[in-house]
């Protein structure tokens, strides 16, 4: 189990619980507003964009090669950057804090 | 949960990609009132780009994939009615007639209704063992469980598009002896250049599928053990499983009877509105105008449902909007991810960007003259991204050193002085 916090971009903040599948899903699941998922988890739109708290960076782990490529569509992408459908949901995600990009 | 505060009704035909994505949009946007979704699909609305990809290769249940949670529906106030068919929209009592026979009031519609796969008229087609298209999640169930209790396996794959590439990779994956036949002389003939054509046509071949162009099947015979697929050049294969993946007929027969617009899908605005004020379509189904090439185009992406459903109902509920998207799409097959963006038709010149350091990673650029209109990328997403990138803003390209491998591959080397 695992609990997720995300603030969307009115300052919401939606604390989730899972123990599988992917951040976007649970997200998408959930109606967290700001992440779509319109391709279904591939890495191929973009529209599950999140911000990691730098203090929980070491959590997430930094972007792999494809998902920093993609996230380059995005000009609000920075070193915290992450598409939450390549986050899978474990323990180890426990307590991290994700600001929904604009 | 949301509270239906007025009594007004949207009534959207169709609950995929773009119907499902349309009715959460529109109560995102505002709309206070009913919205009610009909599907002749009696499943829960499901991803449909897994279907020929892991969705076919996996035991997964088709729970998996779906649009959206049952629970979100009702938290959405959404009403979903799944295995039903829309048999007629009556236009001057704003009502849509059920296959049932009943009718339903509407305040505003949503055409989202999508296309089927083309049974093409081959004699002997429709009564050969084990023939089947792929669009739906039954249809892939369908095909695992005959797959699984085939002894030999070969299957014939009629049709080299996306789907039928896709379901040729996917099968292959999971133990099936997999032929493609083509009828045109290229694979993906109708969506991408000679170039791309050869370099699926040989990863398919490396992948130990084997796709034979101009192939124009013409008969089939059965018998107790297996069919015999005939080409009118005098060759035949023998399937245990034939998969149909010659494309799409879009479902426009409602609309049609119902006197709107039909040229080659349901004609629209660029808010998805058609010559009825009431009456929005989105999707696959529809034939409309893209500002970024100046002409009506027809579909069949999620790109252009989701987004045509954001922009109908944000249009529905009185905002200023416009469907100006930029295609896109991507395919999976074997360890190869195509990513395209752009519309390459009418393309003079194509130029081919190969990474130096990288196998299999490469990407093809359309131009008309100095106009860059599509790229298509393979197993690189960086080529993908400046790509829609470069066609969003209109830049100017140097083509010599977008051709050049030793040019480092960033936008700034990429793109021609002012």
């Amino acid at each position: 189990m695992a609990k997720i916090t995300f603030i969307t971009s009115d300052n919401e903040s939606i604390t989730l619980e899972g123990s599988s599948g992917s951040v976007m899903a649970l997200a998408v699941e959930n109606g967290v507003k700001g992440i779509d998922g319109d391709c279904g988890g591939v890495c191929s739109c973009a529209t599950c964009h999140v911000h990691v708290s730098p203090e929980d960076m070491k959590k997430t782990g930094t972007a792999s090669e494809i998902e920093a490529d993609m996230l380059e569509l995005d000009d609000n992408a920075d070193e915290f950057s992450r598409l939450c459908c390549q986050l899978e949901i474990g323990d180890h995600l426990d307590g991290v804090v994700l600001r929904v990009a604009k | 949960m949301t509270e239906i505060k007025d009594s007004k009704i949207c009534v959207v035909i169709g609950a995929s990609h773009s119907g499902v994505n349309f009715a959460f949009a529109l109560r995102r946007e505002g709309w206070e009132g009913n919205i009610i979704l009909y599907d002749a699909d009696p499943l829960l609305p499901y991803h449909r780009p897994p279907l020929s990809k892991t969705y076919l290769t996996s035991d997964d249940d088709i729970d998996k994939n779906l649009l959206k949670s049952a629970e979100s529906y009702e938290k959405e106030g959404i009403t979903l009615k799944l295995g039903i068919k829309v048999s007629a929209i009556k236009r001057e009592k704003k009502q849509v007639v059920l296959n049932d026979g009943t009718q339903h009031s509407y305040d505003k519609l949503v055409l989202a209704t999508g296309a089927r796969p083309i049974i093409p008229p081959i004699p002997g087609l429709m009564s050969s063992n084990n023939i089947f298209p792929l669009r739906t999640a039954a249809d892939v169930t369908n095909i695992r469980t005959c797959l699984a209790a085939s002894d030999n396996k070969r299957v014939i794959v009629i049709g080299g598009g996306f789907i039928g590439l896709e379901t040729a990779a996917s099968l292959k994956k999971i133990g099936a002896s997999v032929t493609v036949l083509e009828r045109e002389d290229r694979v993906l003939a109708r969506v991408t250049a000679p170039e791309m054509s050869a370099f699926f046509q040989n990863l398919h071949a490396e992948n130990g599928v084997a796709i034979f162009s101009n192939k124009n099947v013409i008969a089939i015979d059965t018998n107790t053990k297996e069919n015999v697929v005939k080409c009118d050049d005098g060759t035949s294969y023998i399937a245990d499983i034939i998969i149909v993946g010659v494309g799409i007929l879009v479902n426009t027969e409602l609309a049609a009877s119902a006197g709107l617009i039909i040229e080659n899908g349901i004609k629209v605005d660029e808010t998805a509105k058609t010559l009825d004020d009431d009456i929005f379509a989105i999707g696959d189904c529809t034939f409309h105008y893209n500002p970024h090439y100046r002409r009506f185009v027809r579909l069949e992406s999620v790109q252009n449902a989701v987004d045509q459903a954001k922009v109908a109902a944000a249009a529905m509920c009185g905002k200023e909007t416009r469907y100006d998207s930029i295609p896109w799409f991507w395919s999976n097959q074997y360890d190869v991810k195509l990513q395209m963006v752009g519309l390459s038709n009418g393309y003079d010149q194509l130029i081919l960007r190969r990474e130096a350091d990288k196998e299999k990673c490469f990407s093809a650029w359309y131009f008309r003259g100095d106009r860059l209109l599509a790229v298509d990328a393979v197993n690189n997403a960086k080529a993908y991204v400046y790509g829609t990138k470069f066609i969003k803003i209109g830049n100017k390209i140097n083509k010599e050193k977008l051709a050049d491998p030793a040019v480092e591959f960033k936008p700034i080397h990429l793109l021609a002085n002012k």
